[in-house]
């Protein structure tokens, strides 16, 4: 199973060409437009001073994040992210605000 | 020391640090280069030697399949250890069942209840589709897990904290985050059983890549994968939610 073929020659990078190829300008665009998104999503993450903006802050910055794997072709990584980052965490943090502030009242 | 001595060291780590960073950033293969090999040689030879065409996952299950084992781990370890901390800070305070789901019960909007009704039904069955076909499409049984876990999230936050609680008892949770996470250490130690090195695919793979019965034990390991994730994330979650409960029934809301 973990045997390589004795006779594989180290294949080099092969062109694939799929229905679902793009342009490499309109991928690169995609690309650095997702990445000033990302950076601006992280910045205006930190700039929300109220907990609980924060969180949502933090939830669309996830979904922002979601879109860079994609872009970045790591579909996987991009169904995780869209559950971890932009579900369980943000419900976590607001559960354990919602505990905090009852503890002060 | 003196701020101006702490300063200076500061300034001076600084200016050895970017020089090393920089000096490391010039020797980077240029944006989008890959410099190979492996990744070119699992493209070619993956699909053909384990007939699975999601290659992500043969990658994840079978080619460092004991490295997954290890993170899988963690996690395990990780929600045990939050269950661990969050039970015994519990232990001496009474179960609130009604009243606490009243409290909660009343927060969520009839536009999230609705919401939260409409997507519960499609999200189970998109977790159940990624984490049992992990073998044919860029998914798997961690993705799976967490889209099963948001679906009881989101029976949460459609306010009914009663039917979360019983979709969710300590005891089914527990026992299938440990079914999920044993499965897929028993899934290596049955290879060692046969003789074979450990994780190695006894099952038959299959005739055709791309079959959801395809490429033997990655699909097995895959649905373990996706029992545990779903569980260790859905045990955080209900151990959040009691201690906010717990919180709030202390607080006499």
């Amino acid at each position: 199973m973990s045997v390589l073929p004795a006779d594989l020659s180290l294949p080099r990078a092969v062109a694939v060409v799929t229905p679902y190829t793009v342009p490499t300008a309109l991928m690169d665009a995609l690309q650095i437009v997702i990445l000033v998104l990302v950076a601006a999503g992280a910045t205006m993450v930190v700039l929300t001073r109220v907990p609980v903006r924060q969180v949502i802050a933090l939830s669309a910055y996830g979904l922002l994040l979601a879109l860079l794997f994609l872009a970045f072709q790591a579909p996987d990584v991009t169904l995780s992210q869209i559950t971890v980052g932009a579900v369980v965490l943000p419900v976590l943090l607001l559960l354990t605000l919602s505990k905090v502030r009852k503890k002060e009242k | 020391m003196t701020p101006g001595l702490r300063r200076g060291l500061f300034l001076a780590g600084l200016a050895g640090f970017l020089a090393f960073y920089l000096w490391g950033l010039t020797g980077l293969p240029g944006f989008g280069h890959y410099p190979g090999p492996y990744g070119f040689i699992i493209n070619s030879i993956a699909v053909g030697q384990t007939k699975a065409t999601g290659v992500v996952s043969a990658v994840n299950f079978e080619y460092r399949g004991f490295d997954t084992v290890g993170e899988e781990f963690i996690l395990f370890a990780a929600a045990t250890g939050i269950a661990t901390v969050l039970r015994h800070l519990r232990a001496d305070e009474d179960e609130t069942d009604s009243d606490g789901a009243a409290v909660l019960g009343e927060g969520a909007s009839d536009t999230v209840r609705l919401a939260a009704l409409l997507f519960t039904g499609p999200t189970v069955l998109l977790g159940w589709y990624l984490a049992s076909h992990a073998q044919t499409s860029p998914s798997g049984g961690f993705q799976g897990g967490v889209v099963l876990a948001t679906a009881f999230v989101l029976v949460y936050l459609g306010g009914d904290l009663v039917t979360f609680r019983r979709i969710s008892p300590n005891d089914l949770v527990d026992s299938a985050g440990a079914v999920g996470a044993g499965g897929f250490a028993a899934v290596g130690l049955t290879a060692l059983a046969l003789g074979l090195p450990y994780l190695d695919n006894f099952l038959p793979l299959g005739a055709k890549p791309g079959a959801v019965s395809s490429s033997g034990t990655i699909a097995l390991i895959s649905f373990f994968v996706g029992i545990e994730v779903a569980a260790a994330f859905v045990l955080i979650t209900s151990e959040f939610v009691r201690q906010t409960l717990a919180a709030s029934a202390r607080s006499g809301a």
